[in-house]
């Protein structure tokens, strides 16, 4: 049991952090009061900015240096096609479901043409990616050591350090409390003289960024290659932000949840113990956990009040 | 009126912003339209394709614009069309009744199988009012993975692991005389049945008192249910039908334009179908000459890659497009405002010029 444990901890850790950063992209648009939908396409317009640069440097330069350039632009672009659904939901009035599902598939489409122009079959290939490392030291702790210490990617630690910042934005400073005000109560907020259309747009943007380097990260981190979609892991992270409510740390564990359950349903077929349960179970486990889960928060849902309704300075 | 004006901007707008794409990758747009028109509507078995193509939209638009109707956004259209394409699949493979019966039972599975992939959200909404939004795309999720292990478990093809046995050329939606009549093309019976559930969507939404009530809870549920009506009730079935005519799309697309099932995708054209809709303006005569055009659009890039070198994405790209700007229809509106405006002033300032000229 205990050497299957740490088999698969490394793996699912791998596989939480790029839900983790898109769902607290999420986070800071909701909180912000503006329904963001298209984690999804944000993810893959991420994913594709970032295979393409360094499937373009990866000849002229060496390094990690062109990985963190394309997680870079992953993050710009991101913000720029985020920055079409601010566009329609805040200043137009948009429905912002419907804005975006629209950036979703955008987003699927746009990358697909284009990828499909550049190389021909549609697929972008890296040679390089995130090489993963022990950590001096921290690595030699018993059990802590081999479960969390050992086999990280440098972009793991990169993240878990853009949440805890995140955390202490979000409750401790002036910015943080100006942009859960707006997703709460925005007539409030602009009474008290908070600008509400700049935060929102902070707020989509955040969010932009962050689902950008989540796509990024999926492909410099174990994917390796740009197939067009990210296999749903926007969704996923739109139902751990409820799953997390709407909180850094409930994302935390939330995503955490979903890193292991899909890692174990990946795994199964190898791990013995495992085989017994048949894979459909597993595959299903974490979306119907989900739907329990949305049952039993929905009579205490710490959800933004105001998130999804748009903007009536007038409305009393 | 206006609506349909709306509608045809955003589609103008859509397919300049195609051309662009096009010019951007240094093609040319005049010479890509031609192709892709020619590729949809040159001969008549290339209109029968077009209009296949176009039978799973007009269900998924119908779908999607029932339930918007009743103010739920029903973006689970794809997990529903998987589990009505199954059902329906199971039924066809599993069974040897004469041709009649066995079709009218496959499409009773769609229903069903559709329906009740809808129930649960709705269910769930409806009790414990969890957002169908996030409840249906895990019931996408789960009908994904359902059709991923139940296709290779108990219907699998002679061939591929990844591909259900074929139907029998009886047991499945297309007719001889429609494919003589199309000189070969793979329009089936699917089409009738659609042009069916937009008449009986369309009567049921405007000349019934349930359709008054699914609208009015649209509207506004909590004058809705003072009024007295049912609205949990009212969400529940919305669900249902909007579930059971996405899995018709199943079974049109599953046993009628194709013949088995492939596992590892989630229907494009669920996600399509809130294009359609929201083109059609949620109306089911406008959900129709929606899914036309984007039956149009996917079926003739097809043709227009095979001549130039434009990838069929285009069609993709240009309907998430023609969305966005539909989604943003306030703008338009706003233009349209604007215009009605500096005519009406320019008419103003004119008058009194003329007057003077006169004078």
């Amino acid at each position: 049991m205990w050497t299957i444990i740490e088999q698969i901890f490394p793996y699912a850790i791998i596989f939480t952090i790029p839900l983790l950063i898109t769902a607290l992209g999420g986070l800071f648009s909701e909180r912000s009061g503006i329904v963001n939908i298209g984690l999804e396409g944000l993810m893959i317009s991420g994913a594709f900015a970032s295979a393409l640069t360094v499937n373009f440097l990866q000849d002229k330069m060496q390094g990690s240096t062109i990985l963190w350039i394309g997680l870079l632009v992953a993050a710009v672009v991101g913000i720029l096609f985020s920055l079409l659904h601010a566009f329609a939901s805040i200043n137009l009035s948009a429905d912002q479901v419907i804005s975006g599902t629209a950036i979703n598939m955008i987003a699927m489409a746009l990358t697909v043409f284009l990828a499909r122009n550049i190389t021909g079959s549609g697929n972008i290939r890296i040679t390089s990616g995130f090489t993963p490392f022990d950590v001096p030291i921290l690595s030699k702790i018993p059990i802590i050591g081999d479960l969390l210490f050992t086999k990280t990617y440098a972009t793991t630690w990169f993240i878990l350090l853009v949440l805890i910042i995140s955390a202490f934005i979000l409750n401790k400073t002036k910015f943080g409390l100006r942009l859960k005000s707006c997703g709460e109560f925005p007539q409030a907020a602009q009474a008290a003289g908070i600008n509400v259309v700049g935060i929102r747009y902070i707020g989509v943007m955040l969010s932009g960024a962050l689902s950008g380097l989540g796509g990024g990260i999926i492909i410099l981190t174990y994917a390796g290659e740009f197939t067009g979609s990210v296999s749903g892991l926007g969704f996923l992270a739109l139902a751990s932000l409820i799953f997390g409510q709407w909180r850094p740390l409930g994302i935390l564990g939330a995503t955490l949840f979903f890193g292991f359950a899909s890692t174990i349903a990946n795994v199964s077929q190898v791990i013995p113990e495992l085989a017994v349960i048949p894979p459909i179970i597993l595959k299903i486990f974490p979306y119907v956990v989900t739907l329990i889960a949305l049952v039993i928060f929905s009579k205490s849902s710490q959800a933004p009040k105001a998130a999804g309704e748009p903007f009536d300075p007038g409305k009393r | 009126m206006r609506n349909t004006i709306v509608s045809l901007i955003s589609i103008v707008l859509g397919l300049i912003a195609g051309g662009l794409l096009m010019l951007f990758i240094g093609a040319s747009p005049i010479e890509g339209y031609t192709y892709l028109f020619q590729g949809a509507l040159k001969n008549i078995a290339r209109i029968g394709d077009t209009l296949a193509t176009a039978t799973p939209l007009i269900f998924t638009g119908l779908a999607v614009a029932f339930a918007f109707r009743t103010g739920l956004f029903n973006i689970g259209v794809s997990g529903q069309m998987l589990i009505g394409g199954l059902a329906a699949t199971a039924v066809g493979l599993s069974f040897d009744f004469s041709r009649p019966i066995l079709i009218l039972l496959m499409i009773l599975a769609g229903i069903i199988g559709g329906g009740l992939w809808a129930f649960i959200p709705g269910f769930l909404k409806a009790r414990f009012n969890v957002h169908e939004v996030v409840a249906t795309i895990m019931m996408n999720w789960i009908a994904y993975w359902t059709v991923y292990y139940i296709v290779p478990g108990y219907f699998k093809g002679e061939f591929l692991e990844t591909e259900s046995r074929k139907l029998a050329e009886g047991n499945t939606l297309r007719t001889p005389w429609l494919t003589e009549m199309f000189q070969g093309s793979y329009i089936n019976l699917g089409l009738f049945f659609a042009v069916i559930a937009v008449i009986i969507v369309a009567f049921i939404i405007n000349k019934t008192t349930l359709g008054f009530e699914l609208k009015a809870v649209g509207f506004n549920r909590h004058a809705a249910e003072y009024a007295g009506m049912k609205v949990n009730r009212n969400i529940i079935l919305s669900m249902l039908i909007s579930g059971a005519l996405a899995g018709l799309g199943g079974v049109a697309l599953y046993t009628g334009n194709a013949s088995s099932m492939q596992i590892g995708i989630l229907p494009s054209q669920g996600y399509d179908g809130i294009a359609v809709a929201l083109l059609g303006a949620n109306s089911p005569v406008g959900v129709f000459f929606a899914a036309l055009l984007f039956g149009i659009l996917y079926s003739g890039t097809g043709f227009m890659n095979a001549m130039i070198e434009i990838p069929p994405e285009l069609a993709n790209t240009i309907i998430a497009i023609i969305i966005y700007f539909a989604a943003t229809s306030v703008l338009i509106h706003r233009l349209l405002n604007k215009f009605r405006k500096t005519r009406s002033n320019a008419n103003d300032v004119n008058g009194p010029v003329g007057k003077k000229g006169e004078a």
